[in-house]
C-alpha cells in the first residue's frame, strides 16, 4: 500500500543544508509526473517550497500546551514520547496495544511534502517523513461492518499544563471516514526534515491529513478505535457551528467568524501577500471523488 | 503613589508611545515570531485594551482608595485611541490587504463589527480629549465621553469573541472591564440623586 503517492520534489532537495540553492532549477530538471493510485495516473505535482524548520517548530497550535502559539514550543519538551504505544481496538481483527517500536519496522517510511492549512486562515509546507495510514490499519485488520475511524490524542496532565483549563473536552479526539483515512495521501507521520517529530508538532506520531484544515492532524496519537458510525470530534463538540465532521479546505465555505477565501503563509515577514486558498488545499484531483454528490456546505 | 503623582504627564504620553515603533521594528525583525502581522495587530490591540482599563481604573481609585491620578486620564484614553488606529492599520493594510474585503468583514464578522462599533465610539472622546472642546461643550462633555463605557465593554468582547473557544485571557480582561463599570453603578445612582437634590437650588 506504501507509496502510492509522490512530491516531485526529491528528500535532497528538502533538507535544510540545500536550501541555498536555486530550488526551481533543481525541480524544473526533475523528471515530471509521479505515479498515484498503482502507476496508472501520471501527474506534476506543483513543486512546493518547504517552510523552514524554525517556522515549522515555533508556531504551532497544541492546546494540551497551552493557546499561545509559542507555548508548544516552550513546553512541551518535558512531554515523555519514549516508549510509546498505541491501542488500537473496536471493529479490528487483532486488536490490542501496538508498541511504536513494533510498529514502524512494518511500515514503509517515506517522504511527503504536503500544504498544511489551519482553519485559523494561515499556512506552510511540511516536509514530513511518515507512513500511509492504511498500511497500520491493514496491520490490525478492519472488519468488513467498520465504517469510520476515531482517533485520540495523549492526555497526561503532569506533562500538559494546557489541560488544566478547560478550553477543550479533554482528551482531544478527531475522525475521519473510513475511506478518507484509508486514502492514499493520509500519513502517519513520525518525522520531520528527516528528524523526529518535535514534540510541539504531535511527537511521536501524528496523523497528516493535508486537505482537511489543521485540527484534524490530531496529534501524540494514542489510541485508534474503528467504529461503525460518526464519531465525536473535539472542536466540532466545542462549537459545531463553526467546525463540521469533515472540515474540507474549501475557500468557498466560510467560517463564520472569518473569511477561509485566502490564507497567509507562515514566513512571509510583516509584508506578507495573501494567497488564495485551493480547493481541498490544492488536493481536489485527488480526494474530490470522495465527496462526490455531497453538498459541501451542509457538510462543513 | 504620591511619587506617581509627581510624574508629568509627557512622560506617560512618551513612555506609553514607545512600544508602538518599538514593536513594529519587532516585526520587522524576527522579533515577533514566525507570524509577525498577527502578532502586531493582536499586541497594538492588547494595549490599547489595557490603556482603556487603566483610563476606567481611575475614578474607582480615587472615590475607594483615595488614590487621585485623574491628570493622566485623558493620556490613557489618547495612547488607546492611538494604538486603536494602528491596531486597525495593521489588521487593514498588512491582514486583510483588500478594502472591499475589510469592508465585507465589517458587515459579516460579528466580531469584527463589536470592535469597529467600540472604535466607532471612541472617535468622537478622542476628537474632544483637549481643554478647547471640554470648555466649548461644558457638562456635554461629560455625557459624551460616559461613551466609553460601552466602547470598552464592546472592545472586552470583541477580545472574547475572536479566540477559537473560550480562552481564559479575554475573559480575564472581560471581567476587569465588567468589574470596574460595575463599581460605577451604585456610586452614579447616588450622584444622580445628588443632582436632583441640588437642582431646586440652582
Amino acid at each position: 500500500m506504501a507509496g502510492r503517492w509522490t512530491n516531485t520534489l526529491t528528500r535532497a532537495d528538502v533538507t535544510p543544508e540545500r536550501l541555498y540553492l536555486n530550488r526551481r532549477q533543481i525541480i524544473a530538471g526533475l523528471a515530471a509526473g509521479a505515479a498515484f493510485g498503482g502507476g496508472t495516473q501520471a501527474r506534476a505535482q506543483e513543486a512546493l517550497e518547504p517552510n523552514s524548520w524554525e517556522e515549522i517548530t515555533s508556531y504551532n497550535n497544541y492546546y494540551e500546551f497551552g493557546t499561545g502559539k509559542d507555548d508548544p514550543a516552550r513546553l512541551a519538551g518535558q512531554l515523555t514520547t519514549e516508549p510509546w504505544s498505541i491501542e488500537i481496538d473496536g471493529l479490528v481483527e487483532r486488536p490490542g496495544t501496538y508498541a511504536l517500536s513494533d510498529i514502524l519496522p512494518q511500515m514503509t517510511l517515506e517522504e511527503r511534502i504536503y500544504r498544511f492549512r489551519c482553519v485559523e486562515a494561515w499556512s506552510m509546507v511540511v516536509p514530513w517523513q511518515g507512513f500511509e495510514l492504511a498500511d497500520l490499519l491493514d496491520l490490525a485488520g478492519v472488519a468488513p461492518e467498520a465504517s469510520h475511524v476515531a482517533f485520540e490524542t495523549l492526555l497526561r496532565p503532569e506533562e500538559m499544563p494546557g489541560v488544566a483549563r478547560p478550553v477543550l473536552d479533554w482528551p482531544y479526539v478527531e475522525g475521519l471516514r473510513l475511506d478518507e483515512a484509508r486514502h492514499p495521501l493520509t500519513l502517519m507521520a513520525t518525522g520531520i526534515y528527516n528528524r523526529p517529530i518535535p514534540n510541539q508538532n504531535g511527537a511521536p506520531i501524528r496523523l497528516v491529513v493535508p486537505w482537511k484544515y489543521g485540527f484534524k492532524s490530531i496529534k501524540s496519537v494514542v489510541r485508534i478505535t474503528l467504529t461503525d458510525s460518526e464519531p465525536p470530534t473535539s472542536w466540532n463538540k466545542a462549537n459545531a457551528r463553526e467546525y463540521g465532521f469533515y472540515s474540507n479546505v474549501n475557500p468557498e465555505v466560510d467560517h463564520p467568524r472569518w473569511s477561509q477565501a485566502t490564507e497567509r503563509e507562515i514566513g512571509g515577514g510583516l509584508f506578507s501577500k495573501r494567497k488564495p486558498t485551493l480547493m481541498f488545499n490544492g488536493y481536489e484531483e485527488e480526494v474530490a471523488s470522495l465527496y462526490a454528490g455531497m453538498d459541501l456546505t451542509e457538510n462543513f | 503613589m504620591a511619587l506617581l503623582r509627581r510624574l508629568p504627564v509627557w512622560v506617560v504620553y512618551l513612555l506609553g508611545a514607545l512600544p508602538a515603533p518599538y514593536l513594529f521594528y519587532l516585526g520587522l525583525t524576527g522579533g515577533l515570531g514566525v507570524e509577525p502581522i498577527e502578532a502586531l495587530e493582536h499586541e497594538y490591540g492588547l494595549i490599547a485594551l489595557q490603556c482603556l482599563i487603566a483610563g476606567l481604573a481611575i475614578t474607582p481609585l480615587r472615590r475607594h482608595l483615595g488614590v487621585n491620578l485623574l491628570k493622566f486620564r485623558r493620556a490613557l484614553g489618547l495612547l488607546a485611541f492611538l494604538y486603536l488606529v494602528l491596531h486597525l492599520a495593521v489588521w487593514a493594510v498588512l491582514d486583510v490587504q483588500m478594502l472591499s474585503a475589510v469592508w465585507a468583514d465589517i458587515l459579516k464578522r460579528p466580531y469584527i463589527t463589536v470592535g469597529m462599533a467600540g472604535f466607532l465610539l471612541l472617535l468622537p472622546l478622542a476628537l474632544t480629549s483637549n481643554n478647547l472642546s471640554v470648555r466649548r461643550l461644558g457638562p456635554r462633555w461629560r455625557r459624551l465621553h460616559r461613551l466609553v463605557y460601552p466602547a470598552v465593554l464592546l472592545g472586552a468582547l470583541h477580545f472574547v469573541m475572536l479566540r477559537k473557544g473560550l480562552q481564559i485571557e479575554p475573559l480575564l480582561y472581560f471581567a476587569a472591564v465588567a468589574g470596574l463599570l460595575a463599581l460605577r453603578i451604585p456610586v452614579r445612582a447616588g450622584a444622580r440623586e445628588g443632582r436632583r437634590g441640588r437642582a431646586p437650588q440652582s
